[in-house]
């Protein structure tokens, strides 16, 4: 069972250079080793939850120079979510990039980005998981670059220069911490950490860090362009994984490692700033002319919902209460994955069968694409949050907490974001009906319909009906 | 008392901010990226000094670990955008 | 694990599978779409008379489901439900085979009636809700499976409609969903039971109690079309006759109507709602969309307009009924659920037919139709009849119980006058269409006659729906006092709601 951690890196990483090697091979080579590390991944999520929390040594090294592999349920939950969006969108890209080199140059990376993210999710440990950061970072940049457009180009220096300075302050404040604790292991940090400067300044330096990457509110800036122009594929993946990665390492840091030197006045703060996200998100997705700058500001909406977790967290006491709103987060987070990496692949094909992106101009390609538009009103129920998607469960939980820790301001935005997301979807979904030609057959590529059909099916239906397991497995914690 | 131990982190976190200001204030790209090699220099000093534990012992060899790494992780970070940064001129005089 | 405890869930699943197949279906596989829309439809009804006759006889169906912790999606089998149940399916069989003559060789069918199986999914899902949560599930997934519905044709129009529909349930249904999270943050899972629980709370909460009501009576007033909540609906009268039938009858007006009886009778319970003081509120709401709905039908030259304020007006008898304290105003109130629903039903048919066969969209273009449509005429003469409140038509049965109810209740001196001014109304929108119909010399040339007489006056298939569900219509009022008849049903739902 052990060996499942190790290979979620290893193989991804070994592949990546076999693709590298053996080009007339990489697409062949890098579907079974999706498939693969989706087995592997859903055997660690079934090892998680009978046996608890899993743990690997590299080398037999222990903690301090040695990297350690760890997971409990949060990181098999977000490994699961990130194996089936990569595996569904490495069915779509092999279909995606007819064109040679650029595929050639596309699987390497690819790869290499999702074994940065698996390690990312496995790390246990400061230091690995600013290496991870920053492999997880150029890998997409690298990836968001494949566009070869000037303003590819120029969205992937921003995202670059963003998420270099990020890291660099999330190193300031590992430095901090070691310099404070002696220590860098997560697990021995949670004991240790007390209130005080050292570890008020180092959350300060690794949130700033964490929070520019992640992309909330005003730090957003650079999302939108380069997730707005990226390959489909490419966008899909940087929406639903690789800013959940940063928020995943912000909510270690707030709700588990320092969730005892968390003040309320300093949980407000995500809280303020997820409120203005939702609400500015929302309202510029609902203004954007282009289908995938709709879908790239409305995941800055969508990553203000969980920022509005965290006032409320901090203000429940440990129970039932507290633990029912941390799964609503997660399924929040695991939903927002799904779908939002289901919109990208569909308006991809949109992109791709008629040349423009222009939400005003899509009446023909909506109505020839009927399983493609099915997809995008699947994933926007998911965005909206109305049932059955996991959204609805999320965002119900969201409004107890809000409701129980008496925070009455919440409410209101989460009413008004979620009527903003309804307007911004629907605005798409009109140009479905209309009197343009139809095709005889709902689906009619099928290599790219049915992934995007299945990520946002599986956001819409299937973890809004089958999600209860994800509060088990919350239970499973370092 | 200012030994050389302090006055040698005090500079790595006077580095670290004069690069960060550089990376904020600066419009050139290029400019920022020197100027985000300057904030990391400051970061590996400040780390540096955490390892010194008195004259007479070892100094702690996990900061030294994580300089090593950070600089090797900095010059491909650099390397990728300075990639970047050729292409996009490239494009840019092609337009 | 046995059959009873999946009951309810395979009613739900009985037209929400075949719908989910059918999206995927060729354009071309009519004869398949057509097998899976029967067999559903039938399936289900004979799901449905199991589960009648197993209620009757206080057998208890039940599904269960966790969601997440605390949130449990519950479809439960009462009385109440399988009233608005027996309503659906009886109701959507008939729309069904109306829709399949409706839509020959129009586009998109698939989708049509992929959505058109969902939405009376999400209808029945609604219907067998045990809690509130269920209940808001389905309401939304309504909302989302209608939409489509009401948009189906493509036209300017319909996407207009379709967008105010939308704007106002959606907002309707944020309110609902806040209302009952914060109801959930109080007094934990709301269960639907007879009598309600929520006098049982401290009355510290009796404040937020008052506002959580107005959140939700507010969202389900949208659906229900209570005013100032009714814009939306003249609009979505551009969809197909069939959706426009069944939005009218049973799935969306009678979703938000249900959902006041639900949260009035089996989540605050009657007596409650009273003491909190907020029944007088619903009743004078009530009052004015019953009046201001029949007075707008007046003036409306358009034939589905007309129709849909009379619903406006007429599925507020169903509030009234609720806020008229005392088991009869409560009978009058739940049946007029069923009788409203085949009265309209019939109507909108009959209305399809006059558009489909004479292109007829407007009252001033009728003068004489009962000449060429004489079958067609008559089932519309039955059903207006039945809405003015003329006997053996269904109608009158409900107004009846609910003059009733009135004076049982002290409170006549109001309820009297609002029934009798909106029946004078309901006549006077309703007798000069019939006289138009039957006495007037037909125009020379009909507006765009599409479908020649054969064998019948239009297609069969959009012949005999109105014809059954104006037989049904009389039949619910002739029979009333029959075992199983909507009013032997609706008074044993009030026997168990009072604790009679």
């Amino acid at each position: 069972m052990i060996d499942t951690l190790i290979w979620l890196v290893a193989l991804p990483l070994a592949s990546a250079l076999a693709t590298q090697l053996l080009p007339r091979y990489a697409t062949a080579i890098v579907i079974s080793t999706a498939i693969a590390t989706s087995i592997n991944a859903a055997a660690l999520l079934y090892a998680v939850a009978t046996h608890g929390v899993m743990l690997y040594q590299i080398g037999g090294w222990t903690a301090g120079l040695g990297i350690a592999l760890r997971a409990d349920g949060l990181s098999a939950l977000l490994l699961m979510m990130a194996a089936i969006v990569l595996l569904a969108s490495s069915i779509y890209a092999s279909a995606y990039f007819n064109d040679n080199p650029l595929r050639r140059r596309f699987w390497p990376l690819w790869l290499l980005l999702w074994c940065s993210l698996n390690a990312l999710l496995l790390s246990g440990d400061l230091f690995n998981l600013y290496v991870t950061l920053e492999l997880l970072g150029l890998s997409a940049v690298a990836l968001a670059s494949l566009g070869g457009k000037t303003a590819a180009l120029q969205a992937a220096l921003r995202y670059l220069l963003v998420g270099l300075l990020g890291s660099m302050l999330f190193l300031a404040g590992v430095t901090l911490i070691y310099a404070g604790y002696g220590t860098l292991d997560l697990a021995t940090l949670s004991r240790v950490v007390a209130a005080g400067p050292i570890a008020w300044s180092a959350l300060a330096l690794m949130t700033v860090g964490l929070l520019l990457k992640t992309a909330l509110f005003p730090l957003h800036f650079w999302l939108p362009p380069a997730h707005g122009s990226a390959p489909a594929p490419v966008s899909a993946v940087l929406s639903a994984l690789v800013v959940k990665a940063t928020f995943y390492l912000v909510m270690r840091l707030w709700l588990d490692i320092f969730s005892e030197v968390v003040t309320p006045q300093a949980a407000s703060i995500p809280g303020v700033l997820g409120a203005a996200a939702v609400l500015w998100g929302s309202w510029q997705a609902l203004r954007a002319e282009r289908l995938k700058l709709l879908a790239a500001y409305s995941t800055v909406a969508q990553l203000g919902y969980l920022f509005l977790f965290f006032p409320l967290l901090q203000a429940l006491p440990a129970g039932a209460a507290r633990d029912a709103a941390m799964g609503g987060l997660v399924i929040l987070a695991l939903t927002h994955g799904l779908a939002k990496s289901g919109l990208f692949l569909a308006i991809g094909i949109i992109q791709q069968r008629s040349g423009h992106d222009t939400i005003r101009d899509l009446d023909g390609t909506a109505q020839r694409l009927p399983a493609t538009t099915f997809a995008i009103a699947l994933s926007g129920i998911a965005l909206i949050g109305l049932p059955p998607s996991g959204a609805f469960l999320g965002k119900w939980h969201l409004l107890a907490a809000a409701f129980s820790a008496g925070q009455w301001l919440w409410v209101v935005v989460i009413m008004i974001g979620t009527l903003l997301a309804a307007a911004y979807t629907f605005r798409v979904l009109g140009h479905a009906f209309g009197q343009q030609p139809y095709p005889r057959h709902p689906v009619t590529i099928a290599a790219e319909e049915w992934p995007a059909l299945i990520l946002s099916a599986f956001a819409t239906i299937g973890l809004g009906l089958a999600g209860a397991p994800v509060w088990q497995l919350l239970k499973v914690s370092l | 008392m200012l030994t050389a131990h302090w006055l040698y982190g005090l500079s790595g976190c006077l580095i670290m901010t004069f690069g960060l200001r550089a990376v904020l204030l600066n419009d050139s790209l290029l400019q920022r990226i020197i100027a985000l090699n300057v904030m990391g220099t400051g970061v590996f000093m400040i780390l540096i000094t955490i390892a010194y534990r008195g004259p007479d012992a070892a100094p702690d060899p996990i900061p030294h670990a994580l300089v090593l790494t950070g600089i090797v992780v900095a010059v491909s970070a650099t390397a990728l955008a300075l990639t970047l940064i050729r292409r996009l001129t490239e494009e840019q005089d092609n337009d | 694990m046995n059959f009873d405890t999946w009951l309810p869930l395979f009613v739900v699943l009985s037209s929400l599978l075949p719908g989910l197949v059918m999206f995927f279906l060729d354009e071309g596989s009519h004869r398949l779409r057509t097998v899976l829309n029967m067999s559903g439809a039938l399936l289900k009804l004979l799901l449905v008379g199991v589960i009648t006759w197993g209620v009757f006889h206080q057998h208890i169906y039940e599904t269960r489901w966790t969601l997440a912790p605390g949130l449990e999606l519950v479809l439960h089998a009462d009385t109440l439900s399988v009233l608005f149940v027996i309503l659906s399916t009886v109701l959507w069989l008939v729309t069904t085979v109306y829709a399949i003559g409706y839509l020959e060789k129009s586009p998109h069918r698939s989708r049509f009636f992929g959505f058109f199986s969902v939405c009376v999914s999400a209808t029945v899902g609604l219907a067998l809700a045990g809690n509130l949560l269920t209940f808001v599930l389905f309401y939304e997934l309504l909302t989302l499976a209608t939409y489509p519905l009401v948009a189906h044709r493509g036209t300017p129009e319909a996407l207009r409609g379709a967008r105010i529909y939308l704007a106002y349930t959606l907002t309707g249904g944020v309110l609902l969903f806040t209302g009952t999270v914060w109801l959930h943050s109080i007094a934990g899972s709301i269960a639907f039971v007879e009598g309600g629980t929520l006098n049982q709370l401290h009355a510290d909460y009796h404040p937020q109690l008052k506002v959580i009501f107005l959140l939700m009576i507010t969202g389900l007033g949208v659906k229900a079309a209570l005013v100032p909540l009714h814009g939306w609906l003249p609009q979505a009268m551009v969809a197909p006759a069939p959706v426009s039938a069944l939005l009218h009858a049973v799935a969306v007006v009678k979703a938000g109507a249900f959902g006041i009886i639900r949260v009035v009778y089996d989540v605050y319970g009657v007596e409650f709602t009273h003491e909190l003081g907020l029944l007088t509120g619903l009743g004078i709401i009530a009052a004015i969309t019953i009046i201001y709905g029949s007075v707008k039908a007046l003036s409306q030259d358009n034939l589905k307009k007309r129709l849909a304020y009379s619903t406006v007006s007429q599925v507020s008898y169903i509030a009234l009924g609720i806020t008229i304290l005392g088991p009869i105003g409560t009978i009058g109130g739940i049946v007029h659920l069923v009788h409203q629903g085949v009265m309209k039903i019939t109507l909108f048919f009959t209305a399809g037919n006059y558009a489909e066969t004479l292109g007829i969209h407007k009252v001033s273009e009728m003068d004489g139709v009962g000449q060429r449509m004489p079958a067609t005429t008559l089932a519309f003469s039955i059903g207006a009849l039945g809405m003015i409140g003329i006997p053996p038509v269904a109608g009158y049965v409900s107004k009846w119980y609910l003059a009733l109810g009135s004076l049982e209740a002290g409170m006549a001196w109001w309820v009297m006058p609002v029934l009798v001014t909106s029946s004078l109304l309901n006549a006077a929108y309703f007798l000069p269409i019939l006289y138009r119909a039957w006495f007037k010399q037909p125009a020379t040339k009909w507006p765009s006659e599409k479908i020649l007489p054969a064998r019948f006056e239009t297609q069969a298939a959009l012949l005999w729906p109105p014809l059954i569900t104006a037989v049904l219509a009389i039949a619910a009022g002739m029979f009333a006092a029959s075992p199983y008849s909507p009013l032997e049903w609706a008074s044993l739902i009030t026997r168990r709601e009072y604790g009679l």
